[in-house]
Parts: C-alpha cells; sequence; structure tokens
C-alpha cells in the first residue's frame, strides 16, 4: 500500500512531461494527466482543510481544490507573480476522476526525458521527505524532480483510492 | 422535437396511461364503487386502445379491447367491480405494458391465460343481481345532454351531434330551454339548449358514447335506458377542464401522488423558461461574437475577451439549469410502492394501508433511480416481518390493518426518508440467537440495544423463521445498506417491540437544490440551508462585549448559545461594527452563527466538494455565486459538533 509510485516510461524510455517552477527547483509532470493551464483564478479558502489543499477554485463550474506543493517539499508560501499559473490536472482514483489545480511560480513547457536521466532520490542531500519524490532527472538547464502526487495526497484520500492513484502514473 | 420517433412517443404515453390505470385500479381496490375511479380507468384503457392502434400495436389494442369490454361492463352497471376483477386487470396491465415494451411475439400464452381469468373473473360477477337485471339487451335508451356554455367557441356543433344520433335509429330530440337566461344576459354564440333524446332501437351504449366521444369530457350527459327495464343507470360526467383528467383529479380528497412519467422526466415549465433565457442570452452573445469577427479591428481584443467571458459565465449557468432539471419529486419514488404494497398485501393475506407524505421533496433523478431497490427490500420486509396478520394485530388491541408510512422531507443537506411501520418490531431475541448462530457475537455478550439492531445489516443475516417468497432470504439489508452509503447516505433503525420499528435513510443532496442564505464571513462566502435557518438578529454590542465569558444571547425568554464563525474559520479579519446572527436548528436545538453580513438569500445547485477535501465535515457542499466566485455551503449539523469540540478545547486549556 506505502510502495512508490513507479513511473511509466514509454517504450524508447521517454516521457512527455510539462515541467513548471516552484520557486528555484523544476518540477515535471507526466503531459497526459495535464488537463489546462490557466491564469490564477479567485481562490476560495476552505477553513479547517489542510493547508497543502487550503482552497478551491471554481473550474468550469466545477469546484476544484488547488493545492500548493510548495509545502509539501517545505517551501515557504509565496506571494503570485505574473508568471504564476495553476496547472490542472486529472488524476484517476478508484472512484472517480479527480481533478486538482496545481499553483505554480512559472509554466515552461512540454519537453521529453528521457529513462537513462533519471535515477532515484538520493538517501542523503535531500532536504525533502524522499518518498515524495518518484525520480530526478538531469537535462541541460539541470535537475527536473518528479514528484510523487499519489504520496502527497495519500493522507488526505482513502487508501483505495491512493492505491489505484500510484498505477496510473 | 419535430423529428421525434412517433414509436417511442407512443411508449411514453403508453407509460403513462398505464400508471393512471394502475393508480386508478389500486384507488378502486379500496372503493369498489366508486364510479369516478371506473370511468377514469376505463377512459384510460380506450385512450390505450385506440392510439395503440393507431401506432400499430395491434397485439396491445387487442388485448386491451378484452379489458375495455370486460370494464365496460362495470361502468354500465351490468357487472359489479370486485377484487378479482381488479386483480386480474392489474395483472393485464402489467402484460399490457409487456406489449407497449416488446414487439409481443412469444407473450400470446399469457395473453390468454390473463383473457381467461378476465371472462372467470366476469362470468363469476354476473352471477349477481346487478348483473342479471341489465343483461337483456336494451329497447332502447332516453338521454339528455348539455354542452358546456363555450361548446361551440370550441369547435363543437350540436346540431351534427343530434344528426349523428338520429342515425343510430329512431329518434325523437327535445330541446329543453329552461336553462335560457333572460335576453338581456344573453350571449348569443353560448350554448344553453339541452336536448331530451328517446332512441328506439338495438343501439349498445357504445355507439351513443361514440357518439360524444369528442365532447363528453366537458359536457353533462344522462343516458338511461328504456323501460321494460328497471335498471337505471346514471353517469354524470363532472365538468373537467382538461382534455383527459387524469384519475388523480376524479378523487381530490385522497391526497394522491402527482403523476408521473416513465422515462421521461416532467419539468417545471419555470425551469424551461430559465433554460430558455440562458438560451436566448447565447444567441445574442453569438451574434455579437460574428459581428466582430466581420468588424474592424479596432479594439477587438477587449470586446473579445468580454464575449469569452460571458460564453463561460453562460455555459455553467446552462449547466446549473440543466442540473436543476434533473430534480424530480420523490412522488414519482412512492408511486410505485402503491402497487407492490397492493400485491403485498394480497401475497400475505394482510391488510395494509400505505401512507405517503412529503411527495414534493425534490431528489436527483439518479438518486432516486438508485434508492428505488433498496426501499424496496425495506417495505417488503416491514409488510412481511413487520406487520402482524389481522388476528395477531386484533389480539394485540390494534386497529385490524396495518399501516406503512413513507415520509420524506429535506433537513438541511440531506433528504430524510423514513419507512415506519406500527407492526410487532424487531424481535431482539431472535436477531441475537441469529446472531450468535453465526459467530457474529459471542454467547451473552453484552449489547448496547442500537448495536444488536445493527446486526441486521450484517450479510446474510436474516430473522425470518421462515424464507418466504417476500423476503427472509438474507440478502436484504446489508445490499440496502451498501447502496444507501454509497450515495453516501446513511442508514438508522428504530424499533419498539409491539409498536413498529421506523428505517430513517438519510441521503446528501449532492446534486441537489436548496434555498440558502448566503453570509460572508470575514473575506468568505457561505451559504447557510434556509431550511436550518430560523431568524435573523443583530449582535448587539452590548451582547458582542458581555459574551466574552459566555456566548449566550437571550431571545424571546430562551437561551440561544452562538458560534463566531470567523473565529471558528480563523479568517483572521476584523469583525464587522455590525454583526448578525443566524439562528439555526438543529433537532430540537437553537444555535445561533454570528456571521459579519447577510447578503441574501440564494438558489443553490450543490456542488460536491473534491475528494481531497472529504475530511472537512464542516461543508455540505459549493457553490458557485453569479459572479464565478465559490461559497461553501455550511453543514449546520457538523458545524455545531465542531464547535462544541473547539469549545471544549479552549476550556480544557483555559
Amino acid at each position: 500500500m506505502q510502495e512508490q509510485t513507479t513511473t511509466q516510461w514509454g517504450a524508447d524510455g521517454a516521457l512527455e512531461v510539462l515541467t513548471f517552477d516552484l520557486q528555484e527547483e523544476t518540477f515535471a509532470l507526466e503531459a497526459i494527466m495535464v488537463r489546462e493551464i490557466l491564469d490564477l483564478l479567485p481562490e476560495t479558502i476552505v477553513p479547517g482543510a489542510p493547508s497543502l489543499v487550503g482552497s478551491v477554485v471554481n473550474f468550469r463550474g466545477k469546484i476544484i481544490p488547488i493545492a500548493d506543493l510548495r509545502l509539501a517539499f517545505g517551501m515557504p508560501a509565496a506571494e503570485a507573480t505574473v508568471d504564476s499559473r495553476i496547472v490542472v490536472i486529472e488524476l484517476e482514483t478508484e472512484s472517480e476522476a479527480l481533478q486538482l489545480g496545481i499553483r505554480t511560480d512559472k509554466v515552461h513547457e512540454v519537453a521529453t526525458l528521457m529513462r537513462d536521466n533519471s535515477e532515484p532520490a538520493p538517501a542523503v542531500g535531500l532536504r525533502w521527505r524522499r518518498d515524495y519524490v518518484r525520480e530526478l532527472v538531469r537535462t541541460q538547464d539541470g535537475v527536473i524532480v518528479l514528484p510523487d502526487l499519489a504520496t502527497i495526497f495519500r493522507t488526505f484520500l482513502g487508501a483505495g483510492d491512493a492505491a489505484a492513484l500510484s498505477t496510473v502514473h | 422535437m419535430i423529428g421525434q420517433d412517433p414509436i417511442a412517443a407512443f411508449r411514453v404515453e403508453a407509460g403513462e396511461l398505464l400508471e393512471q390505470i394502475e393508480q386508478g385500479l389500486l384507488d378502486l381496490g379500496h372503493r369498489l364503487d366508486d364510479r369516478d375511479l371506473v370511468d377514469a380507468v376505463f377512459r384510460g384503457l380506450h385512450t390505450l386502445k385506440g392510439s395503440g392502434a393507431m401506432f400499430g400495436f395491434d397485439a396491445l389494442a387487442n388485448f386491451t379491447h378484452h379489458c375495455e369490454t370486460a370494464f365496460d361492463r362495470v361502468r354500465k352497471g351490468l357487472a359489479p367491480a370486485t377484487q378479482e376483477l381488479v386483480a386480474v386487470i392489474l395483472s393485464a396491465q402489467d402484460h399490457m405494458r409487456a406489449l407497449v415494451d416488446g414487439d409481443g411475439k412469444g407473450l400470446e400464452a399469457t395473453g390468454d391465460a390473463i383473457l381467461a381469468r378476465l371472462q372467470a373473473a366476469i362470468d363469476g360477477a354476473a352471477g349477481t343481481p346487478v348483473a342479471a337485471v341489465a343483461e337483456a339487451p336494451a329497447q332502447g335508451w332516453r338521454l339528455f345532454f348539455r354542452l358546456p356554455p363555450e361548446a361551440m367557441a370550441n369547435g363543437s356543433n350540436p346540431l351534427m351531434l343530434l344528426d349523428e344520433l338520429r342515425e343510430l335509429g329512431e329518434c325523437k330530440i327535445v330541446a329543453r330551454t329552461d336553462a335560457i337566461p333572460p335576453l338581456t344576459d344573453l350571449v348569443p354564440v353560448e350554448c344553453h339548449i339541452g336536448w331530451d333524446v328517446e332512441l328506439r332501437g338495438d343501439i349498445s351504449r357504445d355507439d351513443i358514447d361514440d357518439v360524444f366521444i369528442f365532447v363528453m369530457d366537458d359536457m353533462e350527459l344522462k343516458i338511461e335506458a328504456l323501460a321494460p327495464e328497471p335498471a337505471v343507470e346514471t353517469v354524470s360526467l363532472p365538468v373537467a377542464a382538461n382534455d383527459a383528467p387524469p384519475p388523480a383529479e376524479a378523487n381530490p380528497a385522497s391526497g394522491r401522488p402527482a403523476a408521473k412519467a416513465g422515462e421521461s422526466v416532467r419539468v417545471p415549465a419555470e425551469r424551461l423558461d430559465e433554460l430558455m433565457d440562458r438560451v436566448g442570452e447565447l444567441v445574442i452573445v453569438q451574434s455579437r461574437l460574428s459581428q466582430l469577427a466581420h468588424g474592424s479591428a479596432v479594439g477587438s481584443e477587449m470586446a473579445l475577451r468580454s464575449i469569452s467571458e460571458e460564453i463561460e459565465r453562460l455555459a455553467s449557468e446552462l449547466r446549473d439549469t440543466m442540473m436543476v432539471l434533473r430534480m424530480v419529486p420523490v412522488a414519482t419514488l412512492f408511486g410505485r410502492f402503491r402497487r407492490l404494497v397492493h400485491d403485498l398485501a394480497r401475497d400475505t393475506g394482510k391488510t395494509i394501508d400505505l401512507v405517503t407524505e412529503g411527495e414534493a421533496t425534490e431528489v436527483d433523478k439518479t438518486v432516486m433511480e438508485r434508492l428505488a431497490d433498496p426501499m424496496v427490500h425495506l417495505i417488503r420486509n416491514s409488510c412481511d416481518h413487520g406487520l402482524e396478520t389481522p388476528e395477531e394485530r386484533i389480539a394485540a388491541g390494534k386497529p385490524a390493518s396495518g399501516q406503512v408510512r413513507l415520509s420524506a422531507h429535506q433537513q438541511g443537506g440531506e433528504v430524510v426518508i423514513t419507512i415506519r411501520d406500527d407492526g410487532r418490531g424487531i424481535d431482539r431475541e431472535r436477531v441475537r440467537a441469529k446472531a450468535e448462530a453465526q459467530g457474529l457475537i459471542q454467547p451473552g455478550q453484552v449489547l448496547a440495544d442500537q448495536e444488536l439492531l445493527q446486526m441486521i445489516f450484517h450479510p446474510g443475516f436474516s430473522t425470518a423463521a421462515a424464507v418466504t417468497n417476500l423476503s427472509g432470504r438474507g440478502v436484504g439489508m446489508d445490499v440496502v445498506k451498501r447502496t444507501i452509503e454509497s450515495l453516501r447516505g446513511a442508514i438508522d433503525i428504530k424499533s419498539a417491540p409491539g409498536e413498529g420499528s421506523t428505517v430513517t435513510l438519510r441521503i446528501p443532496l449532492t446534486l441537489a437544490i436548496i434555498d440558502g442564505l448566503l453570509v460572508r464571513v470575514g473575506e468568505g462566502r457561505y451559504v447557510i440551508p434556509l431550511a436550518a435557518v430560523e431568524e435573523c438578529i443583530e449582535l448587539s454590542l452590548e451582547d458582542d462585549l458581555r459574551s466574552r465569558g459566555r456566548s449566550f444571547i437571550t431571545l424571546r425568554e430562551r437561551l440561544v448559545p452562538f458560534l463566531r464563525l470567523r473565529e471558528m474559520f480563523e479568517t483572521g479579519t476584523r469583525p464587522d461594527p455590525h454583526q448578525k446572527i443566524v439562528v439555526i436548528a438543529t433537532g430540537a436545538e437553537r444555535v445561533g452563527l454570528v456571521v459579519d453580513q447577510i447578503i441574501g438569500s440564494h438558489q443553490t445547485v450543490i456542488k460536491s466538494m473534491s475528494a481531497l477535501h472529504r475530511d472537512v465535515t464542516t461543508f455540505a457542499g459549493a457553490t458557485i455565486l453569479g459572479d464565478g466566485g465559490v461559497a461553501l455551503i455550511l453543514d449546520v449539523v457538523q458545524l455545531v459538533t465542531l464547535g462544541q469540540h473547539q469549545e471544549e478545547r479552549l476550556r480544557a486549556a483555559g
């Protein structure tokens, strides 16, 4: 149940991702999960909700939570900038398709990562919870982090949902 | 829709007719001598036959014809309405439904069997005096008819009716002029003349009815058979505005459910108007857009953006309006159970009254469909296990007929449906014995009463000593519970020995619409379900200051505790100078919620919260406001519970 999500690399060892920035780090999520990239929307704070998913927005008539991954990676919450965007992704869970907005500081591009350049999170030298990181991928511009969303959101979902989540990646 | 498949349209219509017939028959089962019901059922059968033949459902038309003929005899008093007849026609009605849905192949045998039973029922009844007298062919008829005053304006021509009567046989017509008003009051286009007609010859009652078939519903018509027959029959058709009054109107006193539809959904016209408005706006925006596309480029970017926003708003409003269309009153659900209870009463030999309440409560169509099966189980349980036989009931000092009461109402963000019977209640000893036998509990284990009752939700659990056709196979309650839980609802059971059991289903209104009170707390906007709101008052400065130590106000000689939502939600804002208290009722308790501002009432389409917020129980859902913003909907029961916890923590800390 608690095993880490494995990345589903393509047959040719490639993976299409959308890369984005949180503070000075570059993260990437499978492009196939991404539904839309939005300008910041007026958010509604949900009192009593964990700060990681502390607010909701109206996304085309659907109420979707906004996740601030910065908090999962120990970064301080930051003010929005002109480059800030919300990346709407869809995760398949057992019972439903879970839509979720991820607050980012800047969205870069759709890039292709190669499996040969990727490594699991090292045991030392990492400020973050290791199980939140699926893989680190080296590129010319630096290291890209593939976060493990299933593990990050596991506490908020039923165990069954989270297990189903980890199989889609 | 012009291109609609006429066959499909007929199926919908036939479905509605069959429901009408069924409801009429069920009522007739209770009041065998109610002529209005007999007429209503007959009209239903007649229309079904007619439109069936028109759309090529010949098997249906033929079959229905036999039933209609049989019923016609009842209508004319040639045979009395009997329980057997009602039962046969009910099963015939099921057969008709099969004929409507299918192509009629392989159903002939069933149909013939039913017709044979029908014949038997009619023949059995024919032995009674009523029929014996009327059996001889009529020598003729004396009739009196009067058309409604506006008949000519509606296109009826009395002269043609008279001509048609003349064609039937020897005919003597006398005009009755007693109802003609004085000349000063006379409106020349109104028809005030009535006619006495004597028809002689071998004319069947049907022939006469056929003459009046198009005006029958509104007119006054008396038909008597001529001597030598002493049997006098009067069919008076009270004025009814509709061209085909549903049986419900035939007896307004019986408090019946509203009319139902099969797969079609009946939509209140105002909701359609709303949808129409949105579509109208959409058309306007569309024309603006095409203008922009063909026009000059000056300032077009701004205009485009505004159009895009407009369309976005419209699209979301359209969807909201659509969702409202999905809401159906629970009457559609409850109506189905009348037949069930009727059949159960027949099969068990018990007398069962079904009472329904709160049928106007609205539930999403999908939720309703998924509720049907669990409710069938529960009602069966009540009728089969719960209610006693008439003898046992009388011995226990209760009225002979048992009662099953279905009620529905909205409470906060939930629809509460209860199924209550006044039967023997759940036998604790048997539940315990069974649970012990199945190893669910240890022998002698001490259990709270509620825990013991919860045992019946265990898979494979059944307390029925004998498995009957109806229930007792132990496949019921656990499935019921699972289904209710899959709707994110809850099931609760209460039972008093000798007094009956009550099963309460609470179904959240995931898609439902509620009226809410929109309030502002700090910078957030929230909706409080209006059903829970008792009143709104201002929190006086005095009360505000004094209540640092105790959060109470005195309201009409009663203390009402209040919760400051600003503090509970940790808004971190300064309170408004004039805070308001919204007094809500949760069960018997009244609690005040302190808010910064009351914005107004708001019709709310509840949207469910994301799975990531499942643990935040304070909110029943969220809704989208006119400006596109999101307001959270308070779950008042949970909120008050949470408030208690917070206060306890504060007290513990302080």
